[in-house]
């Protein structure tokens, strides 16, 4: 069922429309359109693969890879997300006001994502480029072999943190369950202050940018060395 | 993959609604496991009573009509038994005024070649091949009240798709442990558990971890103290939901493979594998919801 409303933003209510034919509405999508979409329960593959610079709010929970492969455009989840939030986001915005689940903004090349609550394991694996704020916690192995872009964590990181990272940055406020192979902490200075307070007011927070602590690779696992194998 | 629904009701005015909400829940995990399913429900007037011993049998035909089955089993048991043999769906139920190891030894000795998928006091177990929702339909669970309730949809890997190989694991009174993932030691661990005197019914991975919680359960360990116990020895991949007469736990392995998401409101606990299974459940929108962190063990009672 889709209802266009006199303000020109479009309600899809998933409890009448399949995702197929949600996601085909959004890929026709035109610049400066806006959606709503009603009813999610928990489907999977929602608003996945945005070519356009569109606004789309989805009220209560998604499935899995939700606003996966994003390009452009504004996605805003008032609830939770499943497995693989964002994955492969390329630029635009992503916001969960709940909680992600494991993988979130993994492989991602650009743009923001921000999670309020918690994210689960594997936050940002491999991640290439995507910023990431989250309001909570995140699991382990969050950042592993993460390539570039930053990473910001405002509750508590689990284990093995920035496993085989190579160039992002993260930034975390509480504490680090354990750091992965090759991550170390490293000085906040100043450009990393104005990067942290930039990042955490993209994400509409007011937490203290001198409160956080910085992460990174310690560059001693970028080229393969034997001497390295028990490392890995 | 595999798919699961677990629902403990802590309003008794939701207990005439047990199956009706068990059963919405499993339509929405069967893409997660379509080869075969598995039901157990809890203190589900009609199938079971207190007092009584309820045995579910693998399949509705035991090579015996249930009348010379209840025969023999007359014979066999005290005159105050009153045992009784009903099929429900594909699974045979079996009824009597006495504790579970008489009952079970009276059914082995009447039925030797069948294969008990359910024992206890409170809990009535039902399993089948086919679409999930078929054997659900098949053994009338709309209509179920009860207390709790947990399914199973499987998609077999480490063992065939047989009803035998579906879950729930039932191996001591009231116990089932259903499980999405795959234990990679079970073999050295079963070899174990059979020095130890175990009997297996499957060559199932699931059901060595069932045995090991009943052996953990019957050494003294509590069902919290049993699944970390099994979190020690057991290897592999792992979401494991356990029920008890009167308890539910669930236990995800340490790097969390497998997906396990909570409900818990004044009503009820629910776990399933994803949200959507959840998303119909009343009061849903006030509920709270959570993952359960990699390898800590959860556990509510009624």
């Amino acid at each position: 069922m889709v209802t266009l409303t006199a303000d020109t933003s479009t309600v899809t209510d998933l409890s009448t429309s399949t995702v197929r034919e949600l996601n085909q509405s959004l890929h026709s999508a035109a610049d400066g359109q806006s959606w709503t979409i009603e009813n999610p329960g928990g489907k999977h593959s929602l608003a996945v693969g945005i070519d356009a610079d569109i606004t789309v709010t989805l009220n209560g929970h998604a499935g899995y890879y939700a606003a996966g492969m994003h390009q452009k455009g504004d996605v805003t989840i008032n609830g939770n997300a499943g497995v693989g939030l964002a994955e492969n986001i390329m630029s635009g915005r992503v916001h969960v006001k709940g909680d992600a689940s494991q993988s979130a903004a993994a492989t991602g090349h650009g743009g923001l994502v921000v999670i309020d609550g918690n994210a689960g394991a594997r936050c940002g694996i491999s991640m290439k480029g995507v910023d990431i704020v989250v309001g909570g916690n995140i699991g382990h192995m969050s950042a592993f072999m993460a390539q570039a872009g930053r990473l910001v964590v405002c509750g508590d990181a689990g284990e093995a943190l920035g496993d085989s990272i190579y160039e992002a940055r993260i930034y975390v406020k509480g504490t680090v369950a354990s750091l992965g192979a090759d991550c170390i902490e490293k000085p906040m200075k100043p450009e990393h202050l104005d990067e942290l307070a930039g990042l955490l007011a993209a994400a509409g927070r007011d937490d203290n940018p001198a409160d956080f602590t910085r992460y990174g690779s310690a560059r001693n696992l970028y080229h393969f060395h034997v001497g390295n194998s028990a490392s890995y | 993959m595999c798919g699961i629904a677990a629902l403990q009701l802590r309003n008794p005015s939701l207990h005439p609604e047990m199956g009706r909400l068990l059963s919405s829940m499993m339509c929405q995990i069967v893409d997660r496991g379509p080869d075969s399913a598995g039901l157990a429900v809890y203190n589900t007037p009609g199938l079971v009573s207190a007092g009584t011993s309820t045995f579910s049998l693998l399949g509705k035909d035991q090579g015996m009509v249930p009348e010379a089955i209840e025969a023999s089993l007359g014979e066999l048991l005290p005159s105050t038994a009153n045992a009784l043999v009903r099929a429900l769906g594909d699974t045979t139920l079996v009824t009597a005024a006495v504790g579970t190891g008489l009952l079970a030894k009276a059914i082995t000795e009447t039925l030797p070649t069948a294969t008990i998928i359910g024992r206890g006091e409170h809990v009535a177990v039902m399993k089948g091949v086919g679409h999930p929702m078929q054997i659900a339909a098949d053994h009338g669970l709309e209509s179920m009240a009860g207390t709790q309730g947990l399914s199973h949809t499987r998609m077999a890997t480490e063992s065939a798709v047989t009803a035998g190989g579906s879950h729930p694991f039932s191996v001591a009174d009231d116990l089932c442990l259903v499980h999405n993932g795959s234990f990679s030691n079970h073999a050295t661990i079963r070899r174990e558990l059979k020095r130890q005197g175990v009997v297996f019914d499957s060559d199932n991975d699931t059901e060595v971890g069932a045995r090991y919680v009943a052996s953990r359960l019957q050494q003294g360990d509590d069902l919290e103290t049993a699944l970390t116990n099994l979190g020690k020895v057991f290897d592999g991949f792992y979401t494991l939901v356990v029920t008890t007469a009167d308890s539910l736990a669930v236990v995800r392995d340490p790097i969390a493979c497998k997906p396990a998401i909570i409900a818990e409101s004044d009503d009820y606990v629910a776990m399933a594998s994803e949200y959507r299974a959840l998303a119909s459940l009343p009061g849903i929108e006030t509920a709270r919801i959570f993952e359960p962190e990699p390898g800590k063990v959860y556990t509510w009672s009624l």
